[in-house]
């Protein structure tokens, strides 16, 4: 299977079986038109007959010749020999965890898909005997795992930062005895920041996400308090703050884009002129009756946006004043493994979120979902039947992912947003699927152009 | 090559031989929490 588009000026070709990515003049761009699934010995007559009035012919019997070559070495129409390794991640230990410290926020952003902030479960802070459980739950869980990332969420994490920081305390006086390494990262939105929390953070987290949608008007439109005013002026300086000591671990201001801001290409510049190199601005994930909505006739106008940021990127990073925009990240050399990226976000089998109450889901995202609920840390009950179902959901398990040449990026999207909006987590989300896609094109464009 | 470029060789399949450690984050962990993209991850095996 291969994909190819222009972008850019670029004939980009992505061999999604293999990974390889390459860029072709117009005339062996031409002729993949006229090939299904190989490039056989002798070309077919059908294209060499209509391409000839293109191109002359040792044009088109020199691309015929690298064409072939590609293919000879695996990397054009590659087989898909995956399969088998599908059903590998039964059984496989839990290694992620979402803590929701707090189901309580003192913001009421309207977006919020936690219901703003308590999951529809009512506001409650998470007791550290609830959270030292949960540690311990991960630790029991997670043999054969060195690595054990924990999650602060919410809700706002920094409504409960004594626990946090007893849980950050806990962890760590047992993580060499039971030959484990935590990383911890932590969600907030900023309003609660000290200057004691921001030492505390930048000194244990490995990762940290400070929520700021861009610009002023934007932000304080839905990132409201509870008497409806914006809190943009209070956040900014701290989360400056907090990226200035934090030397070179990493954090993203991380923002959402709604139908209310389809420019937000420049709400990205203005989160980059504030000095956060590393960004991150996603579409909103809601129902599409609500007016902030991205809806379906609203992509050609996001893809659009992303092309401009695409080309922002580029434009930058040829001034030597990059940054880092999150979903245009890709690795196409050293990236995750096949493995990896055929079993998907790994929700409910090998992460998993527990709420206050020490109540297990199988993410953050589906808290407060009561028939999906997997268990207690407390009272130590965990459906194992459960995991497994979600074990099995994988890009083979999903039909609209199987035969798409994103395959191996997006690696089947979110079950989340599956479950949610398609009723099934096997399911592809549509809306997502197509935003994915087009962000995977621009990313790999800004490869080829940046590879010049 | 005069008329493909390649940006990167083929490297999955090798991948998946030696891959599978699981040593990674979960994919929607690092910023997003709303969507999934796992190919932007980095690989944590030592081995590989």
């Amino acid at each position: 299977m291969i994909h190819k588009y222009t972008l850019n000026g670029y004939n980009i070709v992505i061999d999604t079986n293999s990974g390889a990515v390459h860029v072709f003049d117009d005339a062996p761009f031409d002729m993949l038109d006229y090939l299904e699934d190989s490039v056989p010995e002798i070309p077919p007559a059908k294209m060499l007959n209509t391409l000839s009035h293109k191109y002359d012919n040792e044009t088109l019997n020199e691309a015929y010749d690298e064409l072939r070559e590609l293919y000879k070495i695996g990397q054009l129409y590659s087989s898909d020999d995956y399969e088998k390794y599908a059903k590998m991640m039964k059984g496989a230990p839990i290694k992620s965890m979402c803590l929701n410290i707090a189901h309580d926020c003192n913001l009421r952003c309207e977006y919020c898909f936690a219901a703003k902030g308590d999951f529809g479960r009512g506001r409650m802070l998470m007791p550290f005997e609830v959270a030292k459980k949960a540690i311990d739950f991960l630790i029991e869980k997670s043999e054969g795992r060195h690595n054990l990332e924990v999650d602060f969420f919410g809700g706002e994490p920094l409504m409960n930062f004594e626990v946090v920081k007893q849980v950050v305390n806990y962890a760590r006086s047992i993580e060499k005895k039971h030959n484990k390494n935590f990383r911890f990262t932590i969600t907030t939105n900023g309003l609660l920041l000290t200057d004691d929390k921001i030492d505390f953070i930048n000194k244990e987290m490995s990762n940290c996400v400070l929520s700021l949608d861009g610009r002023k008007s934007v932000n304080d439109r839905l990132r409201v308090r509870v008497d409806g005013t914006g809190c943009y002026d209070q956040i900014v300086p701290k989360f400056q703050k907090l990226v200035s000591e934090r030397g070179d671990k990493d954090y993203y201001a991380r923002g959402t884009f709604t139908k209310y801001n389809l420019d937000f290409t420049n709400d990205v510049q203005h989160m980059v002129d504030l000095g956060f190199e590393q960004v991150s601005v996603e579409p909103v994930v809601s129902d599409i009756n609500l007016d902030y909505s991205i809806k379906e006739n609203d992509l050609p106008r996001v893809f659009e946006e992303y092309e401009r940021l695409a080309k922002t990127i580029i434009h930058r990073k040829k001034e030597g004043r990059e940054f880092n925009f999150f979903h245009f990240m890709l690795d196409l050399n050293q990236g995750p493994c096949a493995i990896k990226r055929l079993r998907g976000c790994s929700c409910g089998n090998e992460y998993i979120a527990v709420t206050p109450e020490g109540d297990i889901f199988p993410c953050h995202q589906f808290v407060g979902n009561d028939e999906l609920k997997m268990g207690n840390v407390i009272d130590g009950t965990f459906n194992v039947n459960l995991k497994n179902e979600f074990a099995l959901a994988n890009i083979y398990s999903k039909p609209e992912c199987k035969n798409c040449w994103a395959k191996f990026y997006c690696s089947g999207g979110c079950n989340a947003n599956n479950f949610q909006y398609e009723g099934n987590i096997h399911k592809a989300h549509k809306i997502s699927c197509e935003l994915e896609k087009k962000r995977l094109e621009c990313a790999i464009m800004i490869k080829a152009a940046t590879a010049d | 090559m005069k008329q493909i470029k390649t940006i990167n060789k083929a490297n999955l399949k090798e991948s998946a031989v030696k891959g599978g450690c699981g040593e990674c984050q979960a994919s929607c962990q690092s910023a997003c929490k709303t969507s999934c993209t796992v190919a932007n991850q980095k690989c944590e095996n030592a081995k590989r």
